[in-house]
């Protein structure tokens, strides 16, 4: 019943079957992609390929249930806030560097140990600021080719 | 250090702006202009830095050279420092004013300043990949930058340039690999101190055409050279004469003259490549100007011809004409923004930069008249302007080393350019005057302002081979004379 009623309130996007999934499976592609990002100095991975993980979920909401069930959930004002504000972190970063006497220095905890969430120093921080910058980003290009149409077509 | 700092600033002055903006009104406009103006305190300050210590190199990170990023200082970096920094500073106050007329002009300065952060890291950098990297930064930018005015025209500019660009890009790019695979580094100084101790490989060769074939498209030289007539003129006036100005010297001959100079080594087929490619491009930029009627489509033809003037400099490879390829690349920087700028001024008040249905402007728009007067005679090789020594000193130094048949051809092409910076003053200041135009005023204060200095340093630039200003250019000649040596030097100043 529940489902139904979802379905007649969003009327765009795919079947229910689709739907269906989707819901299921978007919060676990979310997590993941944070998975990636946390643990991005210690295995495979990084604020790159997590960032394209997050930007995908919202991208695979897009895709199920069209543009406005997703852009509800983040807005462009927001996503193009928050890739600024991931540029501009990954600047402050590397200036707070400067603080150990270099651009980019690492300056505190930077005894990378493996396994160990709570190493490496900056680099977990730099892979969080590089995830909003590419997870932000592409979901705006996303976005963008989504909205504007070209010379001639309709909608 | 400074070194780091020339990316620093526009690499946050952009971020910030794109962040608030919006919000803020006047906000885009004054930190831009600090921000520029700040980069060029900072370079003029790197000149003395470089007297008082020749080279210096800055660890990223504190980590060593061939392992981590190095940013190198030396006499041609911190010449082409002040020279895209000048620019920059007066193209960002004249868009105070011409931007206006555009919406969202904070994302202007957005894609402005990180243009600006690209081709600085491009010049600061000691490292080939990170090179690699600022020039997609400044390229992808400056794609934007060109379809910033959304019109059909515009986009089909911009896309065309985009794709020229990155078949650039990625010959840069396999260049740039093949190079690591053969010396295991990336570092410029540790790739050339590795390759001369290696018996000579074809892959060099192959490296160098990559390379010759990129950097070359970014330069626009003659077989390369079909975006650059429909990207310039396309830009806003402000991005115009940053991109003919001072992008494609950064991206195309600073980063052409970096790599085979320092790091692979000039051979004489190379050094013959490079007098052909410089010919070729004078003579068919400067016959292909003549036949514009669209002031800035004249001005991108113009610009091939004049970088012909400046790779053709540095092909002759004389102490006397390195000297003349940068000075003229210093003037060209200075005049090409200085008659961009002027052509955006015509279309702010005209609205039209077709040479046939302009004509009488001097009594309306004075300092524009002049000031690009100034400009146009620069430009063409009149004394005691600026254009005139650079063009003079690339010619005696032609003749010294023999290349008599290609002097004269340079002083030749200077007779055409002559011919259609005439034409454009002509069609465009001179003659009768619409009388639909008689109601037209001189542009606002700060489009003025940026004019007037350019044109002032047009005329006082002949003093750059003044003995009082020479060492200037002589410590950047000194860099690309010193050829091999260069790893010496920054691992020298490592020690």
């Amino acid at each position: 019943m529940n489902n139904r009623t979802l379905e007649q309130k969003n009327p765009k996007g795919m079947t229910l079957i689709v739907k269906t999934i989707t819901r299921l499976t978007v919060g676990l592609i979310l997590l993941y992609g944070i998975y990636i990002v946390l643990h991005g100095h210690i295995s495979p991975g990084g604020g790159f390929a997590g960032g394209v993980i997050i930007a995908l979920c919202f991208i695979h909401l897009m895709l199920a249930f069209g543009r406005e069930v997703a852009l509800k959930k983040i807005s462009q004002g927001v996503v193009s806030v928050l890739e600024s504000f991931g540029a501009i972190m990954f600047l402050s970063i590397a200036l707070l560097g400067f603080w150990g006497g270099y651009f980019f220095f690492n300056f505190f905890l930077h005894k990378g140990k493996p396994f160990e969430l709570f190493s490496a120093g900056i680099i977990p921080l730099c892979n969080i600021a590089i995830c909003l910058k590419v997870g932000a980003g592409l979901f705006a290009i996303f976005t963008v080719l989504v909205l504007f149409k070209g010379l001639g077509e309709k909608g | 250090m400074i070194l780091p700092f020339f990316v620093i600033i526009p690499l946050g002055a952009a971020f910030l702006i794109s962040l608030l903006g919006k919000k803020l009104k006047n906000f885009a406009d004054l930190l831009a202009n600090l921000a520029t103006f700040s980069l060029l305190v900072f370079s003029l300050y790197s000149i003395s830095q470089v007297f008082a210590h020749k080279i210096l190199v800055y660890k990223v990170g504190s980590w060593i050279p061939p392992i981590g990023i190095c940013m190198v200082l030396d006499g041609l970096t911190s010449f082409m420092l002040v020279t895209v920094n000048l620019v920059s500073f007066l193209v960002t106050i004249y868009s105070v004013s011409y931007m206006e007329k555009y919406t969202d002009k904070y994302r202007f300065y957005t894609l402005f300043m990180l243009m600006l952060a690209g081709m600085n890291g491009i010049i600061v950098t000691g490292d080939l990949f990170n090179l690699f990297v600022f020039l997609e930064i400044a390229s992808i930018a400056s794609y934007a930058l060109v379809a910033f005015g959304t019109e059909a025209e515009e986009l089909e500019a911009s896309f065309k340039y985009a794709i020229m660009g990155s078949v650039a890009s990625t010959f840069i790019l396999l260049g740039i690999a093949m190079l690591y695979s053969y010396t295991s580094t990336l570092n410029m100084a540790d790739i050339s101190s590795i390759l001369s101790g290696k018996p000579v490989n074809t892959i060099v060769g192959f490296v160098t055409v990559l390379f010759l074939a990129g950097f070359g498209l970014k330069a626009a030289l003659v077989p390369f050279h079909g975006w650059l007539p429909d990207a310039h003129p396309a830009a806003p006036a402000p991005i115009s004469a940053m991109l003919s100005g001072v992008f494609i010297k950064t991206l195309g001959v600073y980063a052409l003259c970096r790599v085979f100079f320092n790091i692979l080594t000039v051979s004489d087929r190379l050094v013959f490549v490079l007098i052909v490619l410089g010919l070729v491009s004078m003579v068919v930029g400067a016959f292909l100007a003549i036949a514009q009627n669209d002031i800035k489509r004249m001005f991108a033809y113009s610009s091939i011809s004049q970088i012909g003037y400046i790779i053709f400099a540095l092909g002759v490879g004389t102490p006397l004409a390195i000297l003349g390829g940068l000075f003229h690349l210093f003037n060209h920087a200075v005049f090409k923004s200085l008659l961009f700028l002027n052509s955006g001024a015509i279309e702010y008040s005209v609205h039209t930069r077709n040479l046939e249905k302009l004509g009488g402007l001097n009594s309306r728009l004075p300092i524009t008249g002049y000031t690009s007067l100034i400009g146009s005679m620069s430009i063409s090789g009149i004394p005691p302007l600026g254009g005139f020594f650079s063009k003079l000193i690339i010619i005696i130094a032609a003749i010294q080393a023999g290349y008599f048949i290609s002097a004269t051809v340079a002083i030749l092409v200077s007779i055409v350019t002559l011919a259609y910076y005439l034409k454009f003053l002509n069609f465009t200041f001179f003659g009768k005057l619409d009388e639909l135009r008689l109601k037209i005023r001189e542009v606002p204060w700060a489009m003025r302002l940026s004019m007037i200095v350019l044109a002032i340093i047009c005329v006082a630039s002949g003093l750059l081979i003044a003995p009082l200003f020479k060492p200037f250019l002589e410590s950047a000649v000194n860099v690309l004379l010193l050829a091999n040596g260069y790893k010496e030097a920054v691992f020298g100043a490592l020690k």
